[in-house]
């Protein structure tokens, strides 16, 4: 007789560890293949899954085998026209005659090895290098927490949360039901009882019947315990969504030609970084993108990290449409505004005490975060030296130079640390 | 042979979903019938399983428990991916050469399909696995599972104390010569886990002596006297390249050695089955084909069972021609099925060419014939002796000569009564892990200079080895520790020194 077991229940995950395996090994092409994908992606489609694709030389498990050449005498199936002594023109490589079959394991005409990697495994890669404490990285990555409220009652739950009025009410009216036929009975025992004490030449026999039913009755009722499983009652919590709100981001960046493509890479993430920070407390968020060198505009994304512009530099500008878009679109009571803006630190010299004042009178009393990211090697310029009279009068203006892109999460720490503080206190 | 009776019976079931009870009752009957058709099996074990567990099981090449290593992982991100989209189905079953014979069964089977997967896996491989000469010699089935647990774990260990990286590379060597790990004629010694065990510690410890002593680097003063003129180091060439190196590789630590062994010890649990595709599916499939027809015979399978078990059977049994953009060689299904088919034609209705061909089985015992061939062939002489001028015809077989001093491809034989020996011939040669894979010997080791070890590739037809020999060589000289030289030997004789790896 066969033995035939169930084995669905063993789980699923016997290859997980293999796979981390192999993830780990192909890092550095998975970490390039991630990197190439979020400089093609939207900022707000940066959480799915991507597909990664190696080089399949890169992955192969060589053995030694024949290559091609020599003499080989091979059968086949399925001749048609063909006679002993035929002599065929041989077929370029890659086609026909079983040729195909061999050629990937020739070596030759390979394909490169496409896998997926899960959207969790994405953004551990996309985190990476940008040196994210752990705590905000599962912050990140997990799908934001529910509240728990109270919500009535259950039968079921952990001794903590047992509700003792509830309970004691349950026990009390159970026992009210069970014991409310003997009770019945036991009135009307004792009824007889009494009449029979009272009536003339009562029968001994007859009270002692009596006196012995009343006492089991009483037994009973005395053994309806005084409280049991089922009257337990738990107080029930439930997740209830956060309070839903909106927010707006402000992208602000200089598309001035000093900004070459690796610079708005970089600004890209920390923009991405934001917009993510963005989504774990907000329901909705929009966008707004201001592109500026002289004169600023709001572009579309695409425009905003593709198109190149040349020209001087005049932040003021780009702080001014920001200022008008805000109080036009955005008041500040319904929406929770952020701004980040990325540059390479170039101004026109005259413009950066304006922009000073811009913020600190305009921008800064209606806005939750100012997050300014300087993309340069060299040194500062006046717009810098401005800004850091800003960063000091206000707790919510983060400012940081960029060199690579571990320098982005500390711009945005304060941000992350402040909410944490806000939760400790509600 | 005796005709089974036949009695009429109510359908076991009709709907396409399975239930326990079902596959049980299922199995009784297909087991019976086995029985009466004098199958031998293991004790089965079959075991149901969801479709990512399958892919699992794909990922470690049906092992049920392997050792981690990256590369399963990439097998399994591949035919996960291929699954996912579509481009494949997974198999219906896998089945393992152990004892009790474990089989898997997809949750997702219907009804019909889990009867064929019994039929095919948990009796017609069973059987094989059980009687065949290779896997006999070959293979331990009793302590197949308790000798990849402790693989499993010794493995693991290793990874704790040495880290995962310095065993992932010794693996990867050892997998990329993981072919050249079987004695192809010593029969090998069977062994249970406990000794295993055991015997793995004194291993670590004699083997270590050993070794310090064939490497002592004592200058010996009386050299020049004694020392034989054509001494070299192995004495005869040596073929299993993974058990010269964890005997002999100067610098490997214990626990190297014994990764070394592992490897070697599935290759070569392995060994039979690359041998053995033909007929092992061959069997497999006639026997479904058999026991499902004799069960619907007997009434106990309804008509429309009937219908979708043919439908899977024939997609299983389909050869595309050559020039089909399907077409991926000869189908092992296929072919072992239209033989075995074949053996029991012979047997039953021999025609006056069988008798010619097959004096010796044509019209005897169909059943004795078939537990013959079974038992006693691997695929390529298999081929060789049972190939018959029929299945020639069928299949439309013919042959090419591939040559490249030739400008043209000649077509050297087809199916028609000249050919039928020489397709037959170079079918068999097609089939021989002899011929599949390069000859490669362990020629000489520089005992008294740089340590050097020279390989020697024997050709075949004058075939060259692919590039991949390079990065094989590396990991040659990884796991030996010195030079390593690859000469090739043609067929005049004449030696060349085709690539140097140092370290």
């Amino acid at each position: 007789m066969s033995r035939l077991i169930d084995k669905r229940i063993n789980g699923k995950n016997k290859s997980a560890v293999n796979r981390r395996r192999f993830l780990n090994r192909y890092k550095k092409q998975i970490k390039q293949a991630v990197t190439d994908a979020i400089s093609n992606r939207s900022i707000t489609d940066i959480e799915t899954g991507e597909s990664i694709s190696i080089p399949s030389r890169d992955i192969s498990e060589p053995i030694i085998h024949h290559g091609q050449g020599g003499k080989r005498q091979v059968v086949h199936p399925g001749n048609k026209e063909f006679v002993q002594g035929d002599r065929i023109e041989r077929p370029k490589s890659g086609q026909g005659k079983g040729g195909s079959g061999k050629a990937s394991n020739d070596g030759e005409g390979e394909d490169d090895f496409v896998f997926e990697i899960s959207k969790e495994e994405f953004m551990d890669f996309f985190f990476e290098d940008m040196e994210l404490p752990n705590l905000i990285k599962t912050k990140l990555t997990t799908i934001y927490e529910n509240k728990k409220v109270r919500a009535g009652f259950k039968s079921d739950g952990i001794p903590a949360n047992i509700n003792v009025v509830r309970s004691l009410k349950n026990a009390y009216a159970r026992r009210i039901a069970l014991c409310a036929p003997y009770k019945k009975q036991l009135k009307v025992l004792e009824k007889q009882l009494d009449e029979l004490l009272m009536g003339p030449n009562p029968s001994q026999d007859l009270i002692d019947d009596l006196e012995k039913e009343i006492k089991e009755l009483k037994h009973k009722i005395a053994h309806v315990p005084y409280i049991d499983e089922f009257d337990l009652r738990y107080n029930n919590h439930i997740d209830l969504p956060k309070p839903s709100t909106q927010a707006v981001m402000f992208c602000v960046m200089d598309v001035s030609g000093s900004m070459d493509q690796n610079k708005k890479d970089l600004a890209k993430r920390f923009f991405i970084l934001l917009y993510l920070f963005l989504t774990r407390n907000y329901e909705k968020i929009e966008l707004v993108f201001i592109s500026h060198h002289t004169n600023a505009k709001e572009v579309t994304e695409q425009e905003f990290f593709y198109s190149r512009e040349t020209g001087g530099t005049v932040v003021s500008s780009a702080l001014r449409l920001t200022h008008e878009i805000i109080t036009e679109r955005y008041p500040s009571d319904d929406w929770n505004i952020y701004v980040a803006q990325a540059s390479d630190g170039d101004n026109w010299y005259d413009d950066s005490p304006l922009c000073r004042s811009l913020i600190n009178d305009k921008i800064i009393p209606l806005v939750q975060y100012f997050a300014y990211v300087e993309i340069t090697p060299d040194n500062h310029q006046s717009l810098w030296y401005e800004y850091e009279k800003i960063a000091q009068q206000n707790a919510n203006f983060a400012m940081q130079q960029l060199e690579s892109s571990a320098d982005i999460y500390p711009v945005l720490r304060e941000l992350f640390r402040k909410k944490d503080d806000v939760k400790a206190v509600s | 042979m005796s005709v089974l009776p036949v009695t009429k019976r109510e359908p076991l079931s009709t709907g396409s979903e399975w239930t326990f009870e079902l596959i049980e009752e299922y199995d009784k009957e297909i087991s019976r019938i086995a029985k009466n058709f004098n199958l031998s099996t293991y004790p089965n074990q079959i075991e149901i399983i969801s479709a990512e567990q399958m892919m699992d099981a794909y990922a470690s090449s049906g092992m049920p428990i392997g050792y981690h290593h990256w590369s399963y992982g990439k097998h399994f991100m591949e035919t996960e991916k291929n699954y996912k989209r579509g481009r494949m189905g997974l198999a219906y079953e896998i089945v393992i050469n152990s004892n009790p014979c474990i089989s898997y069964l997809m949750e997702e089977n219907t009804m019909i399909m889990q009867a064929l997967v019994i039929a095919h896996a948990a009796y017609g491989h069973n059987s094989f696995f059980k009687n065949n000469y290779l896997f006999q010699q070959w293979t331990s089935a009793d302590s197949i599972i308790d000798y990849l647990l402790f693989a499993k774990n010794y493995i693991r260990k290793c990874e704790k104390k040495y880290g995962v990286e310095t065993v992932e590379d010794t693996l990867d060597s050892c997998h990329a010569l993981m072919n050249f790990g079987v004695d192809r004629y010593k029969r090998p010694q069977q062994i249970s886990m406990k000794k295993e065990q055991n015997r793995q510690k004194e291993r670590e410890l004699y083997l270590q002596s050993q070794i310090n002593e064939l490497w002592r680097t004592i200058p010996n003063f009386n050299q020049d006297k004694t020392e034989p003129k054509e001494y070299r180091f192995p004495q005869d060439p040596q073929e299993n390249i993974l058990y010269f190196i964890e005997k002999n590789a100067p610098l490997l630590e214990p626990w190297q050695r014994e990764i070394v062994r592992i490897v070697r010890k599935i290759s070569q649990y392995f060994y039979p089955q690359k041998q053995t595709k033909i007929m092992n599916e061959g069997w497999a499939t006639f026997w479904h084909y058999t026991i499902l027809n004799q069960m619907y015979d007997e009434g106990l399978l309804p008509d429309g069972y009937m219908i979708e078990f043919l439908q899977s059977h024939t997609n299983v049994v389909k050869q595309p021609t050559f020039d089909s953009p399907y077409y991926s060689g000869i189908n092992p299904y296929a072919l072992g099925f239209a033989m075995m088919s074949d053996i029991r034609r012979i047997s039953e209705n021999p025609t006056a060419e069988d008798r010619e061909w097959f004096p010796e089985i044509a019209g005897k015992d169909w059943l004795e014939n078939l537990d013959f061939a079974m038992r006693n062939f691997k695929d390529e002489s298999f081929i060789s002796q049972y190939l018959s001028p029929k299945v020639i015809r069928e299949f439309k077989l013919f042959s090419i000569t591939d040559d490249d001093v030739d400008s043209h491809i000649e077509v050297n034989a087809i199916h028609n009564t000249p050919g039928y020996s020489r397709v037959r011939e170079i079918l068999a040669d097609q089939n021989n892990l002899g011929s599949i894979e390069p000859n490669l010997q362990i020629y000489n080791v520089d005992v008294r200079g740089d340590r050097s070890i020279t390989l020697r590739h024997y050709q075949y037809n004058r075939k060259p080895l692919a590039s991949s020999l390079d990065e094989v060589l590396r990991h040659f000289a990884r796991l030996w520790g010195f030079t390593v030289r690859l000469e090739s030997v043609d067929e005049k004789g004449e030696v060349t020194l085709v690539s140097t790896c140092e370290v």
